[in-house]
This record gives C-alpha cells, sequence and structure tokens, in this order.
C-alpha cells in the first residue's frame, strides 16, 4: 500500500479530532476537571462532547457493517475481544486517577504539544514513561506465569 | 447557555464533539482502524502494537496537534492553566501505565468502544470515569 494511503487519512483524521477536542475546551485541564467534579461546581460540557462524537460514531458502525474493506486500506483491524479481566479494570481505574488528578487524557495531552508547550511536556514524558513502564512490567509478569 | 450551569458551553461541546466524531469515523471507514489515542501513541513509538503501521500513526498523532493549532490561531482561544509539574508527572505515569494495562483510553473506549456497544469498552468508560470522579472528589476535599 503507498505511502500517502497510509498517511494521509489518518492526517486528515488527526486534524478533525485535534480540532474538536479544541473547539469543545477539552484541552482545557478546569474544564475537564470541571466534568470530573459531579460533586461541586459540575460542568457537563464534556458529555455535551462526548454525545456528539458518539452519535456520529454510532452511524459509523451501521456503515461499516455494510463493507467488506475499508475504503483506503486492505482490511479492518478492529479489537475482537469481549472477555473482562483483571487489567481492563485495573487499568482503566488507574488511567482514571491520572485523568481526574490533572484533567488531561492523551488525546488533549498532544494537541497540547502545540497549544501549550512548555505547561504540558512533563506530562507527556512521564505518560510516555508510564508506558514503556507497563510495558516493562507486563512482560517480567508474564515471564514468571 | 445551560441553565443552573453559568460554565457550560453545550454548543461549542457538541460541535467539537461532532469533529471527533467525524474524525473517529474516518479512521474507521477509511482505515479500518479504531481512532484510540493511547493505542496510537503506542503504535507510533513502537512502544506496542495496535495494529497500526508506523507511518499511519505518526499521520494522526502529526495530525492531532496541527488541528488544534488550526482552531487555537482562527478563534479567541485562551490559553489554558495546567497543574504544576510534580502533579502532572505522576498524572502521566498513571495515564500512560493506566491506558496500556487497560488498552485504551477516552477515545478508543469512550468514544469508539462504547458507539460500537463494546462490552469491554463500556466497563472500561465506567471504571475511568467513576475513578476520575473519586480522584477530583478526593482531591477537593484535601484542597488540591
Amino acid at each position: 500500500m503507498s505511502v500517502a494511503r497510509q498517511f494521509l487519512p489518518p492526517l486528515i483524521s488527526g486534524l478533525l479530532f485535534g480540532a474538536g477536542l479544541t473547539i469543545s475546551g477539552m484541552t482545557d485541564p478546569e474544564r475537564v476537571r470541571g466534568f470530573l467534579d459531579i460533586f461541586g461546581d459540575w460542568d457537563p460540557t464534556l458529555a455535551f462532547v462526548m454525545g456528539g462524537a458518539m452519535i456520529v460514531m454510532a452511524i459509523a458502525w451501521r456503515i461499516r457493517s455494510g463493507l467488506k474493506e475499508p475504503i483506503f486500506d486492505d482490511k479492518f483491524s478492529l479489537p475482537d475481544r469481549t472477555d473482562l479481566d483483571r487489567k481492563l479494570i485495573v487499568g482503566s481505574a488507574l488511567f482514571g486517577i491520572g485523568w481526574g488528578i490533572a484533567g488531561l487524557c492523551p488525546g488533549p495531552a498532544i494537541v497540547s504539544l502545540a497549544l501549550s508547550p512548555l505547561q504540558v511536556l512533563p506530562f507527556v514524558i512521564a505518560m510516555m514513561a508510564g508506558m514503556l513502564l507497563q510495558r516493562f512490567l507486563a512482560a517480567v509478569l508474564d515471564k514468571k506465569s | 447557555m445551560l441553565p443552573g450551569f453559568p460554565e457550560a458551553q453545550p454548543i461549542h461541546g457538541a460541535v467539537g464533539g461532532i469533529l471527533i466524531g467525524l474524525a473517529a469515523a474516518l479512521m474507521l471507514l477509511g482505515a479500518g482502524r479504531i481512532a484510540g489515542v493511547s493505542g496510537i501513541l503506542a503504535s507510533g513509538t513502537k512502544i506496542g502494537s495496535s495494529g497500526m503501521s508506523v507511518i499511519s500513526a505518526w499521520g494522526f498523532l502529526i495530525g492531532l496537534p496541527l488541528g488544534g493549532l488550526v482552531i487555537a490561531l482562527t478563534t479567541d482561544w485562551q490559553p489554558a492553566v495546567f497543574a504544576g509539574w510534580p502533579v502532572l508527572v505522576i498524572a502521566g505515569l498513571l495515564v500512560g501505565f493506566g491506558t496500556r494495562m487497560g488498552s485504551g483510553c477516552t477515545s478508543g473506549h469512550g468514544v469508539c468502544g462504547v458507539s460500537r456497544l463494546s462490552q469491554r469498552s463500556i466497563v472500561a468508560t465506567l471504571t475511568f470515569m467513576s475513578a476520575g470522579f473519586a480522584a477530583v472528589f478526593v482531591l477537593s476535599r484535601v484542597g488540591g
């Protein structure tokens, strides 16, 4: 597959995604923490972001079920696991705690590399370190079992 | 704008959300993949594999900040205030570790998985939302 076919659809997807996060104020950690502050001054904006995105994606999943292959690629590469395991729950809980502490998740953090580079840099470096640490620990634990 | 919630920006939120949905739809229908930022980040840096080529991952990772920049330069965007670096480091470690261990974040599980009615993604999203509510509640009690 050509480099352009591999590169351009994700590039345009990224552009739309970054624009959406910025328009909706999701690159502002205080607005995200405002949504998570359900016992304080609750700011429901994030629910509108999630709602808007999910409505479009619900339609996209319908369209996908009628497609044999994606428009610019040879095949669909989608997650197919259905089991619930402890890693899913513990990992999501750890992520949620970090999300609540700083008001940042991976998407807005990457967008902020352009909008507020110096402020977000410690978070992004630590996030990459956390990903590496998880890979290392998972490899060690896999060896033991 | 929204009665009872003076801070809320429902229109901006919904418009941004629709753009995010279109982005994820293009990734799904165009490239046949999930627009999950943590997974794409891991693919692009070769920390892990989410079935996406490095070239595709970098297309998305370059587009993300550029799309934000276009909006910041063309609207009355205001710079955001971030926590101090010790807080950001702790939070970043948790977010990086947790999203890899739990196979996704707000975009992959939240936007793409829940709309697919994936059982794993619905459980993951309920879990990280609850943990986020709890973290903000505890920090507000201790003056964080």
